[in-house]
């Protein structure tokens, strides 16, 4: 107890010396700990955009890139799977619901002279209500022709069912408006128009073949299974389909978002390493500056260890009181900062909405960012420390 | 003291080696210090009275020879077991007073005993001593740098009491104070060596050496 209110004296005396190591701890620990909750926030917000279809099995035509997933920019080719192997596929996932899906691109007019051009996904009328959620309105009939237009297309242009578009010369009707998805492994509908098949074939023409099949799996323990079976049965000779699954896609995401906080994290740490260095230097020339004083503490009794501890009680006390406020602090700042990117990551969605900042794991940031500073703190002072426990007070005495 | 010297040094060497050539700062030395003592060591500067004074202190380990330590042979001893012996078995005295300029004068009484005792039982014991260096009790809390240079030194004799030492070790203790400070600063070690403490003490002013009851003079490491 004695060498710890030496320790607090010590570094009162020198209170501007210990007040400014405090600020790079309290820095180091904002930047590391707040940095965190900001990765944290995009993982998490990201989880949330990304449709989590757990039972989804994506096949796409093979490409030559390989071992990737599904929704991978490198593989978006113009290729198709036949209507031959769709039916294999059929019979290999059956029981299970393929879905073919046909995507094109065609200029849309949405009436007030505003156009462009936009997606065009056909699907099989039937199996547009197992993929897809209405906002408003309804499903287009059996051989019917209607339109479904994704939410922020609709909101953009203010489209409602009963509206009139023209894809490329032809009119259709808008018998519904879909639920916002978000980006998922199969389609993206959310900015695109969903025509019947039939409607689509006739407007496009046929080629017999699905640039997308999606197999809807109830159970996730099957995913496995049926993957396999498509595998088999599909690529046995040569590799004519990749097969994903939504998991896949999830992983890799996660796996980005991990490496961009530890990144982060990263970042934060370079800056306690500096408040590191800066403590080392303070603590230095505390020592030198009272080796006198060590040696006349020795002389009196002081063993080697209860010298080594006020040292470190003193880098100890920097770093605790430095990783107090930053924790404090990086609880606030790490707050507003998510707040902040969440706004600009979700502007103009309804992704953010029920978005925490504070889960398990920010405060979990938090915890690390202090308990980094308090041990770089340590670190640091231990060599300090070090010598001054190692002076022989003899020695010691004799320097001015 | 069961009939033991305090200190005994036998056939003692002390060479510290330097680039130019080793030193020799003490010469196969052998004296023995007993209970009740107070002695004198006298000798130019550089003739390794200091050397001396250390090791009696356990400050310093012999190259060579033995010392005991009211009995305990020292020079083998781990640097915690030495450093206990000057914690609980002597006193230091320095020119220099060397105070620690953190802690009031009680409290720098107090350390060598509040690492192992009590903090009432040790500030009681710190202020007994203290009034027995006549010192002022409104000086008891003031840092060492608020006190003149006889202030600090009776301070510094207070602390090297409050052990209850075997041995008292004192460096050239009025060496930074005036005559008549001096004067006062003897008296009292004179007082305890009285009372029965056994008292070393480097000098080379010898009017303060003939406070001793028995001198020693060293030239060149040597006891002449």
């Amino acid at each position: 107890m004695m060498f710890f209110s030496f320790a607090v004296r010590n570094l009162r005396r020198h209170w501007i010396r210990s007040a400014l190591s405090i600020i790079g701890i309290v820095i180091g620990v904002i930047a590391i700990a707040s940095l965190g909750i900001m990765g944290n926030s995009i993982n998490l917000l990201v989880a949330n955009i990304i449709t989590d279809v757990g039972d989804t099995i994506v096949i796409t035509p093979h490409t030559a890139i390989g071992e990737t997933f599904a929704g991978d920019p490198r593989t978006a080719v113009d290729a198709a799977i036949p209507a031959r192997e769709v039916e294999e596929i059929r019979r290999a996932a059956n029981p299970h619901r393929t879905i073919p899906v046909l995507q094109g691109a065609d200029e849309v007019e949405f009436g007030r002279g505003e156009s462009g051009y936009t997606q065009i996904i056909g699907l099989a009328s039937d199996d547009i209500p197992i993929l897809l959620d209405l906002e408003e309105g309804q499903y287009p009939r059996q051989n019917q022709a209607g339109a479904l237009v994704g939410a922020y297309l609709a909101t953009e242009y203010g489209i409602s069912p009963g509206s009139r578009l023209t894809i490329g010369n032809e009119s259709i009707r808008v018998a519904g408006v879909l639920a916002e998805r978000g980006f998922a492994a199969d389609i993206n509908p959310d900015y695109a128009i969903v025509v019947p098949d039939g409607w689509y074939e006739s407007h496009f023409g046929t080629n017999d073949a699905y640039p997308l099949v999606i197999v809807r799996v109830g159970d996730v323990e099957q995913i496995d299974a049926v993957k396999e079976a498509i595998e088999n049965r599909i690529n046995r000779r040569e590799d004519i389909v990749d097969v994903f699954d939504s998991r896949d896609m999830l992983r890799q995401y996660e796996e980005i978002y991990q490496q961009i906080t530890a990144f982060l994290v990263g970042i934060g740490g370079i800056s306690l390493i500096v408040a590191a260095v800066n403590i080392l230097n303070v603590m230095y020339i505390s020592v030198t500056e009272r080796i006198r004083e060590i040696g006349v503490m020795r002389s009196l009794g002081a063993l080697r260890r209860e010298v080594l501890r006020m040292f470190l009680y003193e880098a100890m006390i920097l770093g605790f009181i430095g990783s107090v406020i930053g924790g404090i602090a990086s609880a606030a700042s790490g707050y507003l900062i998510s707040l902040a990117a969440v706004e600009v990551f979700t502007a103009g969605t309804t992704f953010g909405e029920n978005f925490t900042v504070f889960d398990q794991s920010a405060v979990g940031f938090i915890v690390f960012g202090m308990a980094f500073g308090i041990g770089t703190s340590i670190a640091a002072g231990f060599y300090p420390a070090w010598i001054a426990s190692q002076l022989a007070p003899v020695d010691a005495m004799r320097k001015k | 003291m069961n009939g033991e010297p305090i200190l005994r040094f036998k056939d003692v060497s002390k060479v510290y080696p330097l680039p130019a050539g080793d030193v020799v700062a003490l010469d196969h030395v052998s004296l023995t210090v007993e209970p009740g003592e107070f002695i004198a060591v006298m000798g130019p500067s550089g003739s390794g009275k200091s050397t001396l004074l250390n090791m009696m202190g356990c400050l310093d380990v012999p190259t060579t020879g033995k010392i005991y330590l009211s009995g305990q042979e020292i020079s083998r001893m781990s640097d915690d077991d030495l450093t206990r012996l000057r914690r609980d078995r002597i006193g230091f005295v320095f020119q220099q007073f060397n105070l620690i300029p953190l802690l009031s004068a009680a409290e720098n009484v107090e350390f060598p005993i509040v690492l192992t005792t009590g903090r009432e039982e040790s500030r009681r014991r710190a202020i007994e001593v203290l009034r027995m260096m006549h010192l002022d009790d409104a000086l008891f809390s003031h840092r060492p740098g608020e006190l003149s240079g006889g202030e600090q030194q009776r301070v510094a004799i207070a602390r090297a009491l409050v052990n209850d030492p075997d041995l008292l070790l004192c460096d050239e203790p009025t060496g930074n104070l005036d005559s008549k400070t001096g004067t006062a600063i003897m008296d009292l070690l004179a007082e305890e060596n009285r009372e029965g403490k056994t008292i070393v003490m480097v000098t080379h002013d010898p009017n303060v050496a003939a406070y001793a009851r028995r001198t020693i003079r060293i030239v060149d490491g040597r006891l002449i």
